[in-house]
C-alpha cells in the first residue's frame, strides 16, 4: 500500500471517472458562448453610449437656418443673433463661418464649392444652458424678427436615432441573456449525459451509502470548473478580439466605437463567474432530477 | 436488526416472495439457500432497501422501510456491509480507494495503514494499487468483503460470496465471515452451496433458511 487513495475530500473529487468527450465539449461550448457574450456585451455597452451621446449632445444644441436674399442675409443674421442674446435658456449662439459651412457641404459637393456664388443658407449654432429655452416661443419671435429664419432643434431625427440606439442596447442585453440560457441548456444536457453514462458508478456509490448530495456534488464540481475554465478562455479571446477592432475617433461611426471604454472593460470579467454560477445551479438541478429518476 | 413481517414482493405481476416473516437478531449467523432464481438476491435487496415490499412490513434497525427517505436509506446502508454477487467497483480507482469508498462517501478520512491492514486480512495486501478490472473473480470477492467491513457495519449481507472462487478460497472467505460474526456482527450469506454450509456449520452456530415455493422456512435435518 502506498497511501495512494489520499484524503477523503480529494478522493471524493475522483469518484466520477473523467468523461473525455463530454468534458471537452463542455469546456469548448462554454468558451464559444463566452466569446459571443463578449461581443453582445460590447454591442450593448456601445449602444448605450451612443444613445446617451445622441440624447445628451443633440438635446443641448440647435441650428437656425436663415434663407434670405443676399442683400438681407447680414441684417437677418444679426437680428437673429441679437434676438438669441436676449432669449432665456440660450447659453451661446454664433454664426458659422463660410469655411465651416464649406466643410459641412464638402462630402456632397467636393472641396471647391464656390459658396459665395450660391444661395446657401446661413447657419447659426445655438447651445442651450441647463434650463433650456422655450422652442415654440423662439419660433414665434424668429418669425417676427427674421422671416427667413427656421429653428431646427434636431428633435425630428434625434428621437428615432435614440430609439434605435436603445433598441440595439436591448438587443445586446437580450443576446447575453440568450447566450446564458443556451449555456444553461447545454450544461444540463451534458450533465444528464454524464450521469446516464455513469449509472454504474452511481449504483456502486449508493451501495456503499452515498447520499444524493455527495453524488451530485462530484458532478457539480466538475461541470462548474469546466464552465469556469472554458468561459475564462472564451472571455480572454473575446476581449482580445474586441481590443483589435479599429478604435473610435472623431470621424468614426458606430462600428468603430464598438469596443469597450474605460471601466467598461471590467464587464466581460463578470462572464466566467457567471458561467460558473449557471453551471453550478443547472448541474445541481439536473443531477438531483436524474438521481431521483434512477432510484 | 432486520425484521420481516408477512412480506411479499411482486415484480411484473409475478410474485417472487410471499408471506415472509423472520428476524435477523443481533450477532446471528444465517445462511439463505435455494435454487438459482428462487429469490435469494431479491430477499437480500429487500434487506438493504434497494427494493420495497409490495405487501407486509420490513423494519431495518427498528425503522419501517416505507418511512425511509432517500437520505435515510443512504444512512441505513452505512450500517450494512454488502458483498454483492457481481462485486461492483469503481473501475477507474485503485483497489485501496475502492475499499475506502464507504468512508469516503461519509466524508471520513481513512488511514492508509488501516486500508493496508484490511487488504492484508483478505490476502490482497500486494494489490492495493491494482485496478479492479485486473483482479480475478476470487480477488474481487475478497475486495468486496474488505469494502463491506471497513465501515464497521452492524450487519453483513453477502450474495453468493463464493460464486467465483475455488473450494479453498470459499472456505477462507467463509472463515472471514465467521471471524466477523465472532466479533458480534450479524451475518446473512445467500448461497446454493450446501457442502459449504455444512462445513461452516461445524465452526459456527448458523441457522439455515431455505426458499421454497416463494416462502422462506428454516431448513431441517435433510440439509
Amino acid at each position: 500500500m502506498t497511501g495512494a487513495h489520499g484524503p477523503a475530500r480529494h478522493l471524493a473529487d475522483r469518484v466520477v471517472p473523467p468523461s473525455g468527450p463530454i468534458a471537452w465539449l463542455t469546456t469548448l461550448t462554454s468558451a464559444a458562448m463566452a466569446f459571443l457574450a463578449v461581443f453582445a456585451l460590447a454591442l450593448a455597452l456601445a449602444s448605450g453610449r451612443l444613445a446617451d451621446r445622441w440624447t445628451e449632445g443633440l438635446a443641448k444644441s440647435a441650428t437656425i437656418r436663415i434663407s434670405a436674399p443676399a442683400d438681407q442675409m447680414v441684417r437677418q443674421t444679426q437680428a437673429v443673433l441679437d434676438l438669441l442674446a436676449t432669449t432665456p435658456g440660450v447659453a451661446s449662439a454664433r454664426a458659422m463661418t463660410d469655411e465651416e459651412q464649406r466643410r459641412l457641404l464638402e462630402p456632397w459637393f467636393g472641396p471647391d464649392l464656390p459658396l459665395e456664388s450660391l444661395p446657401v443658407p446661413r447657419l447659426i449654432e445655438v447651445t442651450q444652458d441647463r434650463t433650456g429655452y422655450d422652442g415654440e416661443g423662439l419660433r414665434l419671435r424668429l418669425a417676427a424678427e427674421a422671416p427667413g429664419a427656421i429653428l431646427d432643434d434636431h428633435t425630428r431625427w434625434r428621437v428615432p436615432l435614440t430609439v434605435a440606439a436603445g433598441r440595439l442596447r436591448i438587443l445586446g442585453i437580450t443576446s447575453v441573456a440568450l447566450i446564458v440560457g443556451a449555456m444553461a441548456a447545454m450544461i444540463t444536457l451534458a450533465a444528464n449525459a454524464a450521469l446516464a453514462a455513469n449509472a454504474q458508478v452511481i449504483r456502486v456509490l449508493r451501495l456503499v451509502g452515498a447520499r444524493d448530495a455527495f453524488i451530485a456534488r462530484a458532478f457539480v464540481r466538475r461541470f462548474t470548473l469546466r464552465a469556469l475554465s472554458g468561459a475564462a478562455i472564451g472571455t480572454a479571446l473575446g476581449m482580445l478580439a474586441v481590443a483589435a477592432l479599429p478604435s473610435a475617433d472623431a470621424a468614426g461611426g458606430f462600428l468603430t466605437g464598438l469596443g469597450f471604454q474605460g471601466a467598461g472593460w471590467l464587464w466581460p470579467l463578470v462572464l466566467p463567474p457567471l458561467a460558473a454560477v449557471v453551471a453550478f445551479f443547472t448541474t445541481r438541478i439536473a443531477a438531483f432530477g436524474k438521481l431521483r429518476e434512477m432510484m | 436488526m432486520i425484521t420481516f413481517d408477512s412480506v411479499a414482493y411482486s415484480y411484473g405481476g409475478a410474485e417472487l416472495l410471499s408471506e415472509v416473516s423472520l428476524r435477523l437478531a443481533p450477532g446471528s449467523f444465517h445462511f439463505l439457500t435455494g435454487p438459482s432464481g428462487s429469490g435469494k438476491s431479491t430477499f437480500l435487496k429487500l434487506c438493504y432497501a434497494e427494493l420495497r415490499p409490495t405487501a407486509g412490513q420490513i423494519s431495518i434497525f427498528d425503522r419501517d422501510v416505507r418511512s425511509l427517505g432517500r437520505d435515510d436509506i443512504a444512512r441505513t446502508r452505512r450500517r450494512i456491509g454488502i458483498v454483492h454477487q457481481d462485486c461492483q467497483f469503481l473501475d477507474h480507482l485503485p483497489l485501496a480507494a475502492n475499499v475506502a469508498l464507504p468512508m469516503t462517501v461519509t466524508g471520513r478520512e481513512t488511514a492508509a495503514q488501516d486500508v493496508s491492514d484490511l487488504l492484508a486480512w483478505v490476502g490482497l495486501g500486494h494489490l492495493a494499487d491494482a485496478l479492479p478490472p485486473s483482479l480475478s473473480g476470487g480477488e474481487r470477492q475478497r475486495a468486496a468483503l474488505a469494502r463491506a467491513v471497513i465501515i464497521a457495519p452492524d450487519v453483513i449481507l453477502a450474495d453468493e460470496p463464493t460464486g467465483n472462487v475455488d473450494w479453498e478460497m470459499s472456505l477462507r472467505l467463509l472463515s472471514l465471515l465467521v471471524e466477523l460474526n465472532r466479533m458480534g456482527k450479524t451475518i446473512l450469506v445467500a448461497t446454493h452451496d450446501l457442502t459449504l454450509i455444512r462445513t461452516v456449520k461445524q465452526q459456527v452456530a448458523a441457522r439455515v433458511l431455505r426458499i421454497r415455493n416463494r416462502r422462506i422456512q428454516l431448513a431441517g435435518a435433510d440439509l
